[in-house]
C-alpha cells in the first residue's frame, strides 16, 4: 500500500509540475529562423586590401562588430559565431526588414579619427582627420605608464601627415569613431612627429584592450562575401512549425496508444515516462537557452523513437521472463538487469554517432547533434531509471501480479 | 501478443539474402555511377527559392515571369501552395530583392519566401564533411563494439550498417530524389538506429552463448536462430513505432523535412531487415570459420 501510494504521489507530482510549467516552457522556447522567419548567412572574410591570411583576432573582432551592428538595428538576439579560419556565421531570427540589416552587415568596419576644427559649434566632431587605413596593421597594443595605468600605443603609416595633424590640434580633442559611434575623445597633448602615439585615459585594462582591438580592426578591415545564405519568410516559418508540431502530436498519440495496448501495465508506465521525457527535454532546452530549429525537431521526434525502443526492450524482456515461468517480481528483477546492458550498449553507440556529428558538423548538422545527444542522455534518466523505479513500486505493492497485466497470456507460460 | 517465428531458420534464409544484397549493392554502384546523385542546393552551388503562396498561381504565368527576369538558367516545380525554383547561378542580393518584390506585385502579395544560396566551395566542403562524419562514426562504433563484444561482432555490425546506408543512397540515386543536408542527417541517424538494432540482437547472442554448448555447427546455428527470434518482437515493434514517427513527419511535416523522413523510413526498414538477415548470419559465418572445437570465448557479464 505504501508503495502504491508513493507511485501515485510520484506520478501526480510529475504531472502537476508538467502541467504547471509546460505553457511557460513552450512560450519561452527560442525558435530558430526556420520556424519563425529570418536569415542565416555564412560570410568568408578577406582583408579589404591585398591578400594574405586573416588573423584570429581580427576575425573575432569583426564578428563582434557585426553583432554590435545587428543589435543596433533592434533585432532580437543575433547569433554570430566564427568558424574555421576565415568564416563568420550570422543567424538572425524574426527580422522584419531583412534587406536593410543585410546591407548593414556587409559594410567593412569603418574607423575614423575626427576633430572639431572648422566645424560649427554644435556639429561636434565633423572633420575626418585619419582613417583606419592610416594605421599600421596590428600595431595597436596595450602598454603601461610609470604608474601602471593602461595606455594604448598606436603607430601610423605616414609620420608627416600625423605630425601635421597633431601639431594643428594640440590642446584639442581627436575623437575615435567606429561605424559612426564615438568610442573615446582623447586630447592631443603635444605634436607627435615620429609616427608613434599613446592614448591614455582608459580606466581599466579591459577597456584599453577593447579600444586597441577596435583600432586594429579598423586598420585592417575585413571584407565579407556571402558564401551561403538562407532566408525564410515569416509565414513560411510559421507554417513549418505548425506542420511539424502536428506530425509530432499525431505520432506521439499513436505511439502512446500502441504501448498501452501492447504492453499493458509496463506500457502505461512507459507512457508516463515518455511524457516526462518530452517535458524534460523541453526544460533542458530552455535551461541551455538553445534555439529550436527544424533539424532539432527532427532529432526530437527521433529521440521519442529511441525512448519508445528503450521501453519496448525492457517490457519485452520482462514478458520473456514471465513466459519462462518466473514470478512477476523476479521477472522484473532479471528483466531489468538483462535489458539494462542492452539499452546502455545501444545508447553509447548512438552517443558516439551524436558526438562525431557535433564535432564535425556545422550549422544544421550541429543543431541536430545537440538535440540528439541531449535526448539520449535524458532518455537514460527517464526511460531507463524512472521506468524501473515506477515499475518496481507497482510490482512490489503486490497488487498487480497477474501475467495478463504484463501482456502475457497464461497459456504462453512455460512450467519451470 | 507476439510474432510467431520461433522455428524459422534465419541463418539458412540468409544465404539468398546475401546473394540478393550483393546484387543490390552492384546495382547501387551502377546507379550511382550512371545517374549520380540528384544534388540539391546544399551540395551544388546555386540558389533555391521556395515560395509559399496563399492562392493558386498559374504555372505558365510564373514561367513567363521568370523568363522575363534575367536570372539565368532555372528549373521549377509548382504545387497548389508552393513553388520551388532552382537557379543555376547564385542570385545576388539585388536579384533576390527584385524577385521577391516582382513576384509579390505580380502574383500574390502575401507570398512567403525561403531563399537558399550556396557557393560551390561551401557545397563541396559540406559533402566532404558529411562523408568524414560517417567514416569517423563507423570507426568509433567498430572500436566500441569490438571492446564490448568481440571483433567479429564489430565487423558484422559495420558491414550491415554500411550496407544500409549505401542502399538508402542508392535508392535516392535511382529514383532521382533530391539530396540535401537533411539527407546526410538522415543517413547518420539511420546508422545510429541500425547499430542500435544490431547491438540488441548481438547482445542476446552473447548472452545465449554463455549457456550454450557449442559442439557442432548446428549448435551455433541454433544459438543465432533463437537469439533472433527472441528479439524479433522488439525489433518489429520498434520499427513500427519509429517508422510511424517518420511517416508522420513525411505526411504532415514541413517541406524541408520531407526527404529527411523518406530516407529515415527506408533506412529503418532496411536496417531492421539487415540486422536480422545480414549482421547476425554474417557473424555466424565468421564465427564458424574460426578454429574448430575452440570453446566459446567466455563472456563477461557486465
Amino acid at each position: 500500500m505504501k508503495r502504491l501510494l508513493t507511485f501515485v504521489l510520484v506520478v501526480v507530482v510529475a504531472f502537476g509540475a508538467m502541467i504547471w510549467t509546460s505553457p511557460g516552457l513552450l512560450n519561452s522556447t527560442k525558435l530558430g529562423l526556420d520556424l519563425k522567419g529570418g536569415f542565416e548567412i555564412l560570410y568568408e572574410a578577406q582583408p579589404l586590401t591585398g591578400s594574405g591570411p586573416v588573423s584570429k583576432e581580427s576575425l573575432i573582432e569583426t564578428a563582434k562588430s557585426l553583432e554590435d551592428r545587428a543589435n543596433k538595428t533592434g533585432v532580437s538576439e543575433p547569433e554570430v559565431t566564427t568558424e574555421g579560419e576565415n568564416r563568420i556565421r550570422i543567424k538572425i531570427a524574426g527580422v522584419s526588414d531583412e534587406a536593410t540589416v543585410r546591407e548593414m552587415m556587409k559594410k567593412p568596419a569603418e574607423l575614423e579619427f575626427r576633430s572639431a576644427s572648422g566645424c560649427a559649434a554644435d556639429a561636434g566632431y565633423c572633420k575626418v582627420e585619419l582613417l583606419g587605413s592610416d594605421f599600421v596593421e596590428g600595431a595597436a597594443e596595450v602598454v603601461y605608464d610609470n604608474l601602471n595605468n593602461p595606455l594604448i600605443s598606436i603607430k601610423v603609416k605616414d609620420k608627416e601627415k600625423f605630425g601635421e595633424i597633431t601639431t594643428r590640434l594640440v590642446g584639442q580633442n581627436l575623437a575615435i569613431y567606429l561605424d559612426d559611434e564615438m568610442l573615446s575623445d582623447p586630447v592631443v597633448q603635444q605634436p607627435l612627429t615620429d609616427g608613434n602615439a599613446t592614448i591614455s585615459g582608459q580606466r581599466t585594462i579591459a577597456e584599453a584592450k577593447e579600444l586597441a582591438d577596435v583600432i586594429n580592426l579598423g586598420a585592417l578591415p575585413l571584407s565579407l562575401t556571402e558564401k551561403y545564405s538562407q532566408s525564410v519568410g515569416a509565414t513560411l516559418g510559421q507554417k513549418s512549425l505548425e506542420e511539424t508540431a502536428l506530425a509530432g502530436i499525431v505520432a506521439s498519440i499513436v505511439i502512446l496508444l500502441f504501448m498501452l495496448v501492447f504492453y499493458r501495465l509496463p506500457g502505461f508506465i512507459a507512457c508516463i515516462c515518455l511524457l516526462v521525457f518530452v517535458w524534460l527535454l523541453l526544460a533542458v532546452f530552455w535551461m541551455m537557452n538553445a534555439t529550436l530549429t527544424l533539424p532539432g525537431i527532427a532529432a526530437f521526434i527521433l529521440g521519442i523513437g529511441i525512448a519508445v525502443d528503450t521501453n519496448i526492450i525492457t517490457a519485452e524482456r520482462i514478458k520473456d521472463e514471465i513466459r519462462n515461468g518466473k514470478s512477476v517480481s523476479s521477472a522484473l528483477r532479471s528483466g531489468n538487469k538483462n535489458s539494462f546492458r542492452t539499452v546502455i550498449d545501444a545508447h553509447i553507440t548512438n552517443i558516439i554517432v551524436g558526438a562525431v556529428l557535433y564535432f564535425i558538423g556545422q550549422g544544421t548538422v550541429k543543431g541536430f547533434a545537440v538535440v540528439h545527444l541531449a535526448s539520449i542522455i535524458i532518455n537514460i534518466v527517464t526511460n531507463l531509471f524512472l521506468t524501473r523505479f515506477l515499475l518496481q513500486l507497482i510490482v512490489k505493492s503486490g497488487r498487480f501480479n497477474k501475467p495478463s497485466y504484463y501482456g502475457v497470456k497464461e497459456s504462453e507460460i512455460r512450467a519451470l | 501478443m507476439r510474432y510467431k517465428w520461433q522455428n524459422f531458420n534465419f541463418v539458412k534464409a540468409a544465404r539468398p539474402v546475401f546473394i540478393a544484397a550483393i546484387i543490390l549493392v552492384l546495382a547501387g554502384i551502377v546507379s550511382i555511377s550512371v545517374f549520380g546523385m540528384n544534388y540539391g542546393i546544399d551540395f551544388k552551388s546555386g540558389s533555391s527559392v521556395d515560395i509559399s503562396v496563399s492562392k493558386p498561381v498559374e504555372k505558365a504565368k510564373v514561367e513567363e515571369f521568370l523568363n522575363s527576369e534575367d536570372f539565368g538558367k532555372y528549373t521549377f516545380t509548382s504545387g497548389e501552395e508552393r513553388i520551388s525554383i532552382r537557379f543555376e547561378e547564385a542570385l545576388t542580393e539585388a536579384q533576390q530583392k527584385k524577385l521577391d518584390a516582382d513576384f509579390k506585385s505580380k502574383f500574390d502579395e502575401s507570398a512567403s519566401f525561403e531563399i537558399n544560396i550556396v557557393d560551390v566551395e561551401i557545397a563541396k566542403e559540406q559533402e566532404l564533411n558529411a562523408l568524414y562524419g560517417i567514416l569517423i562514426a563507423s570507426v568509433g562504433i567498430v572500436i566500441y563494439v569490438a571492446i564490448r563484444f568481440e571483433w567479429r561482432f564489430a565487423i558484422s555490425a559495420v558491414i550491415s550498417l554500411l550496407f544500409v546506408a549505401f542502399m538508402v543512397i542508392s535508392i535516392f540515386s535511382f529514383f532521382r530524389l533530391e539530396v540535401n543536408l537533411p539527407f546526410i542527417l538522415a543517413i547518420l541517424t539511420i546508422i545510429g538506429y541500425s547499430i542500435n538494432d544490431t547491438v540488441v540482437i548481438f547482445d542476446r547472442i552473447r548472452e545465449n552463448l554463455r549457456f550454450a554448448k557449442l559442439k557442432t555447427d548446428a549448435d551455433l546455428t541454433e544459438v543465432v536462430n533463437t537469439s533472433i527470434s527472441q528479439t524479433l518482437t522488439r525489433s518489429i515493434n520498434t520499427v513500427i513505432t519509429v517508422a510511424f514517427a517518420a511517416i508522420c513527419l513525411f505526411a504532415f511535416g514541413s517541406e524541408a523535412l520531407k526527404m529527411f523522413s523518406l530516407a529515415m523510413i527506408l533506412g529503418l526498414l532496411i536496417g531492421a531487415a539487415s540486422s536480422i538477415f545480414i549482421a547476425s548470419p554474417l557473424w555466424h559465418l565468421l564465427r564458424r570459420k574460426a578454429k574448430p572445437h575452440k570453446s566459446a570465448k567466455p563472456q563477461n557479464a557486465s
